[in-house]
């Protein structure tokens, strides 16, 4: 029996060593008929590096010729794909990410030719765009670790996002509001916990329930009161940028990730936090036992429905701290349906970074990066509209959800309530 | 001699149930106790509550002579009780250390995971009962013989020392038993002691020290090894002397209906489980299939009847192959299947009964004309089965999901008889009923070979195959070792050859 | 482990029609009081905001008995016409959910949860107003029609698409047609300021043409038409098909026991394709009435909110034609009576969004209700809708 299944599992990764490489040459041969023909000859690509406002020390800006940058990126794809048909290798993240920087790499410098494009101010929106998504997607991963889907996050991310604002309006201190986003996004969940533990309500259900809750009452509170009282509750300033000394110096790095404001910095800790949780800690291992067979856990005297109790309610904490982001993290005010999707987008970028922190956080930096580039292109005015790039995300979320790249395995018993 | 676990008058009722009628048992320190009983005698709901997974609605638990409360497993395990379950309760996509310190998981600088001093420990028990197991193995990875070690283990890290097994052998193969009982042994020989929970006669006889009889919720009696036969414990356990032997007479095979040749099957897990099968299936007779369960015939029986694609191999009905292996072509061949799994795939139980009646023939006249469903002839056809299959219920309209097992099953086959077949493939056709439902379709089986259909049995009770077949074909590890005539055949041959030895090879051995 | 027939299991009976209906009037009943209780809280007198709603949404009944009085009298329909206003625009907005309420119960008929309603509303709507103002010349007879399957046919491509994956892959249904919702939404802004731009700055099609129109009952500014009855066509096709025919039998059955629905030789993958093609369909069809019937143009945010809406109906109509009819007739009152309500008692409209929301928890969870209300309801078979993100 051994030998069959590595007879099966070596004729997949056959395949899948082919269907790589074939797809690296198309990438490449797609970079040089996109990009490669449509650069002029002698054009440079100019990417600014510093920040304006940045603390960050000033180093000359990349100047690129666009063609040979192209023609390198489409070589490189080649060779890779090459040598992925010849040899193989097993890496798979490796080689998706070869296949999408080569592409967006190629794309950039066939778009800033001739023109000027500052490459530290889109990593830097990158990263701030990616929070909220990172921060949905961690809530996910969280409680669907313990087997409790959560498809409510937006909503409670509206909640907590108009709590914030609130709060700290009224308080005139910003990390009063932050305290009551995050009690409201662990409230909401421990409701949704509630309902599908205690009475087994269909999870997608009592999820769908809330969001349509959030929406209803973020609005309903927002038109009754908010638009009345004005500036009395909706206005409540944003946190500050906090500059690391030293490392902010460190030039295009320092910008992009050190300064930033108190809501990305505990959203990178938070990822960093989770991951050791998830894997080298007893409350880890137990969440990941209820989450991939309850029984067993319950029958080594884990109680399976505190876990999940727990679980589903620190995800919901943190889906408070994305909701303050939107509001006393970025605009300092309220706004009905604020949240435009991020809520839903992190759920993909769960699925995307298979349901690990550090994965959802990878995928949240992909969705942040379509959505910064997307912004810097329509200033740039590519014959290209901008809602396409945004598609991007869903379209590849589809796709791997097929399994044709990478199969997305979630916890065996995600979405079932568990009976003694 | 003292008593370490003793249970005294427990009742569990569920709604419209009693599972459980002041039942007494006792455990002899360094001893072990058979408890025996039927499908359904209350046995697994018993060892429930003695590991706190239920609790009892009257009666007291003594462990070392003291009364205890028992209201969840972490109390059973305080008080030195592990149970190894019938169904393993390990995370596969973990290793056999994670799954070992799970819920008692040692520490290092106060929070992180100490995985090595447990894996140390797992090599330590596993050296000291001879169990062999790597603690760094996935548990997916492992073999179902391994994986009950790791279940052993599990307790044994725990330090129990009062073990509970249930049901332990029903997916070993035969040698695995014979590995499971010498590391009983070593167990019993470091002074644990055992619960061994089982309905198979021979086994109990091979290594109780104690045996408690079960039968529907009651202790029938406690009975001493030494004066017990497979025949006394059989009527314990079943209440009436069991006649297993079907009235029968000798079969007349006609042409072949099924014939099989060289085929392999790979299960949902794409595990190769049938490898290289040939085999035929005569009109007018019974072909059994005998074997330890898990040993591919529930892929085989899925592959003959479309619900798992075939990976080589050719099947041919009635002399023509299949087209294309699906159900529906199959079904339409002439071929009626009583499945494994009545409740996944034999009904739907939230339909109403004349909605399961017609399940595979909702598309045929009379029951539809074009795409339009015609009622009338659903129901009276529906009642017309009911009243001749014999159907315990208040009518046609209830969810089939009410009814009883038995009668569960006398609906797959008033709906599989009531079309005109050519095979049969009757799996588990008895599994979990009562005597009287297994009688009524042992009786119904013997009906259609006589009729000149083939008939194909597949079994794990080797009294059914012995009952009702003519000729049997073994099956071990996805392959058939033998087919003998089933006059001739006794259990002890069929035995070797369910365990992968040719009995001449036995002979040899010896 | 578990014993496999359970005793519980045994108790299950078939229930009878009144019983069935009790949890889901007693959920209405208590998102209305829950409903009150925010009117309340939020400073106002519940009984003059649900008085509003009546009003906005059936009309005021000295409003009747003046219009019929000069009816009779005078012959003149001024007055009744006015009266009767509210009453129709009701009707009106009941209409798309009927609709998508039927989309989404199709989909739970047979074990998908189509989250995708949004979406394949707005494709449809889409669709539909594009064959409304680009061909012109036809006559109705033959333009409305085209543009009707138009955007039936927009919005089946688009469930289709979640639906083949779920077959074909096993990729989960309830996040792709969520995915699908925003590929919609980026599609239609690209199409809205582009491609299906009218002349004038805002982001909006161009009107459609008359002959494209869904034809009115009564003049300006009433907006019922043809689209309500359209609906109940449907909601008696689409319980005709689920009730009466092979293959409805067939997606009850793969719904139902997806397992034994293969045992019985149906055909899964084609049963999964198919449902969700007929329920994006349903979904279009929403979108072509709105866009035919009422607005005749469709302009950014034009779906927003009927996805979650119909998700609301289908619960509370246990995903029976019937029901998701008398459900949707309900939010469409509310909705509709809702507007009155804010302008008269200054109550946000919004207030249905969470009367909705606690109506489904009630739904979903009967047991609250049971408790609530000290009721003994036996307990139904709990269809499964969704089954974890895997296969």
């Amino acid at each position: 029996m051994k030998i069959s299944n590595r007879e099966i599992s070596s004729e997949t990764e056959k395949r899948q060593r082919i269907s790589f490489g074939v797809t690296l040459l198309v990438v490449g041969l797609l970079i040089y008929l996109i990009f490669g023909l449509n650069t002029q000859a002698n054009a440079l690509a100019t990417f600014g590096l510093n920040l304006s406002g940045s603390q960050a020390l000033k180093v000359p800006d990349l100047v690129v010729p666009s063609l040979a940058g192209v023609y390198a990126m489409a070589i490189l794809a080649v060779f890779a794909g090459a040598y992925q048909l010849a040899r193989g290798v097993r890496a798979t993240g490796w080689l998706i990410g070869i296949i999408a920087f080569t592409f967006v790499v190629a794309f950039l410098l066939w778009a800033v030719q001739d023109k000027s494009f500052s490459l530290t101010g889109m990593l830097s929106s990158t990263v701030v765009r990616a929070t909220p998504i990172v921060l949905a997607a961690l809530c996910g991963v969280i409680s669907e670790r313990s087997a409790v889907i959560n498809i409510g996050i937006e909503g409670i991310m509206l909640m907590a996002a108009q709590t914030a604002v609130i709060t700290a309006t009224v308080s005139g201190n910003l990390y009063v509001g932050l305290f009551f986003a995050i009690v409201m996004g662990g409230l909401v969940a421990a409701l949704h916990a509630y309902l599908v533990i205690r009475f087994k309500v269909d999870q997608t259900v009592s999820s769908v329930a809330i969001n349509i809750f959030g929406a209803g009452a973020t609005a309903f509170i927002s038109s009754r009161f908010m638009q009345r009282a004005g500036d009395m509750l909706n206005n409540s300033g944003t946190f500050p940028i906090i500059s690391i000394p030293v490392l902010s110096k460190i030039p295009v790095l320092g910008p992009v990730l050190f300064e930033n404001n108190l809501i990305v910095y505990l959203t990178i800790v938070l990822v960093i936090a989770m991951h050791i949780l998830l894997y080298y800690t007893p409350w880890g291992l137990r969440t990941r036992a209820v989450g991939e067979h309850p029984k067993a856990a319950d029958t080594l005297g884990i109680n399976v429905y505190l876990m999940r109790y727990v679980n589903v309610i620190l995800g919901g904490m943190i889906a408070g701290l994305g909701g303050a982001y939107f509001t006393i993290g970025s605009v300092g005010r309220f706004d009905e349906a604020m949240t435009a999707g991020k809520g839903f987008i992190g759920l993909a970028a769960m699925i995307f970074g298979n349901w690990n922190p550090i994965g959802a956080y990878t995928s949240s930096l992909i969705f942040g990066f379509a959505d910064s580039l997307q912004v810097k292109l329509q200033i740039l005015r590519i014959p290209i509209p901008s809602e396409f790039l945004l598609m991007a995300p869903y379209i590849v979320t589809m796709i791997i959800l097929t399994g044709v790249v990478g199969r997305a395995v979630p916890p065996a018993a995600d979405g079932q309530p568990y009976e003694k | 001699m003292t008593n370490v676990l003793e249970l005294r008058g427990i009742t569990k009722r569920f709604p419209g149930v009693l599972a459980n009628d002041k039942v007494d048992i006792t455990l002899r320190e360094g001893k072990i106790l058979a408890l025996l009983g039927e499908n359904g005698a209350g046995k697994s709901t018993l060892m429930n509550i003695l590991y706190g997974l239920y609790k009892p609605d009257e009666g007291q638990i003594f462990v070392r002579g003291q009364a205890v409360d028992i209201l969840g497993p972490n109390d059973a395990i305080a008080q030195g009780i592990g149970m190894v379950h019938q169904h393993f309760m390990l995370v596969p996509v973990m290793t056999v250390t994670e799954n070992v310190m799970l819920g008692i998981e040692p520490v290092k600088n106060g929070v992180f995971l100490d995985k090595e001093k447990v894996s140390n420990r797992i090599r330590e028990i596993s050296d000291q009962y001879g169990l062999e197991v790597d603690p760094n193995a996935y548990i997916r990875d492992l073999p179902v013989g391994i994986q009950q070690r790791v279940e052993i283990i599990k307790v044994l890290y725990r330090q129990a020392d009062i073990l509970i097994l249930d049901e332990p052998t029903a997916v070993l193969t035969p040698q695995e038993v014979d590995g499971l009982f010498k590391i009983i042994d070593t167990l019993i020989k470091s002074g644990k002691s055992l619960i061994f929970i089982t309905h198979k006669l021979k086994e109990v006889l091979a290594v109780a020290d104690d045996i408690t009889v079960l039968r529907l919720g009651k202790t029938v009696g406690s009975i001493d090894p030494k004066e017990a036969t497979t025949d006394t414990l059989a009527t314990m356990m079943v209440g009436r002397d069991v006649n297993l032997v079907v009235e029968k007479s000798p079969a007349k095979p006609g042409e072949p209906v099924l014939e099989v040749n060289d085929l392999f099957v790979r299960d949902e897990r794409q595990q190769t489980t049938v490898q290289g099968i040939s085999f035929e299936v005569r009109k007018g007779e019974v072909l059994g299939i005998a074997g330890v369960q898990g040993n591919g015939q529930t892929e085989l029986v899925y592959a003959l009847t479309g619900l798992l694609p075939l990976d080589t191999g050719t099947i041919q009905l009635t002399g023509k192959p299949l087209s294309h292996n699906s159900p529906r072509e199959i079904l339409e061949r002439g071929v009626a299947h009583i499945p494994e799994d009545r409740q996944r795939h034999g009904l739907i139980l939230s339909f109403p009964i004349h909605d399961n009646m017609v399940l595979c023939t909702y598309y045929k006249k009379p029951f539809a004309n074009g795409i339009s469903m015609q009622e009338k002839a659903i129901f009276s056809k529906s009642e017309e089965l009911v009243k001749q299959y014999d159907v315990r219920t208040p009518n046609i309209y209830v969810n089939a999901g009410t009814l009883s097992g038995g009668n569960q099953q006398k609906v797959i086959i008033a709906r599989e008889f009531s079309r005109p077949i050519e095979l049969l493939i009757a799996s588990q056709p008895t599994r979990g009923l009562d005597v009287g439902s297994i009688e009524y379709i042992h009786s119904q089986i013997i009906k259609k070979r006589d009729e000149g259909s083939g008939v194909l049995l597949v079994s794990s009770e080797l009294d059914e195959i012995l009952a009702l077949s003519d000729r049997i074909a073994v099956m071990y590890k996805g392959q058939i070792m033998a087919v003998v005539d089933a006059a001739s055949a006794t259990k002890e041959q069929l035995g070797l050859l369910m365990a992968g030895v040719h009995p001449s090879e036995s002979k040899n051995k010896k | 482990m578990k014993n496999t027939d359970t005793p519980e299991k045994k108790e299950t009976k078939k229930i009878t029609f009144p019983q069935e209906w009790l949890v889901p009037v007693l959920a209405v009943v208590t998102g209305l009081i829950v409903g009150a209780i925010v009117i309340l809280v939020s400073g106002e007198n519940p009984f003059v905001a649900y008085g509003a709603l009546f009003e906005g949404s059936f009309g005021n009944p000295l409003d009747y008995v003046e219009g019929f009085k000069s009816f009779f009298t005078t012959g003149d329909t001024q007055l009744l016409l006015r009266a009767i206003y509210p009453f129709t625009e009701s009707l009106v907005t009941a209409t798309p959910y009927i609709f998508a309420g039927l989309s989404v119960a199709l989909g739970f008929r047979c074990g998908l949860f189509n989250i995708g309603a949004e979406g394949q509303f707005f494709v449809g709507a889409l669709t539909s107003a594009y064959i409304g103002y680009s061909l012109t010349g036809l006559p109705t007879i033959i333009h409305l029609p085209l543009a009707i399957l138009g955007g039936a046919l927009g919005g089946a491509i688009w469930g289709m698409i979640p639906g083949y994956l779920k077959a074909r892959f096993g990729a989960h249904e309830v996040v792709n047609t969520i995915m699908m919702n925003w590929i919609a939404f980026r599609l239609s802004d690209w199409l809205l300021n582009g491609p299906m731009k009218s002349s004038g700055f805002r982001p909006v099609t161009p009107n459609v043409e008359v002959t494209a129109e869904l034809p009115r009952f009564f003049p300006e500014p009433l907006r019922f038409n043809l689209g309500f009855f359209l609906a109940l066509l449907f909601a008696y096709l689409v319980y005709w098909f689920l009730f009466k025919t092979t293959l409805g039998f067939e997606i009850r059955s793969v719904g139902a026991n997806p397992d034994a629905a293969k045992y019985a030789g149906m055909n899964i993958i084609r049963n999964f394709v198919l449902v969700m093609f007929l329920a994006g369909g349903l979904a279009g069809l929403a979108g072509s009435a709105q866009v035919l019937g009422v607005d005749h143009w469709v302009g950014q945010g034009f779906s927003a909110g009927y996805g979650f809406d119909a998700i609301a109906i289908a619960l509370l109509g246990k995903s029976h034609p019937a029901g998701v009819v008398l459900s949707a007739l309900l939010f469409g009152f509310l909705r509709s009576g809702a507007t009155d309500m804010q302008s008269i008692a200054r109550i946000p409209i919004d207030i249905i969004s969470i009367i909705q929301g606690v109506v489904i928890v009630f739904i979903a969870a009967p047991d609250i209700i049971r408790w609530l209300y000290r009721i003994r309801v036996k307990k139904a078979e709990d269809t499964v809708l969704t089954r974890g993100w895997g296969k």
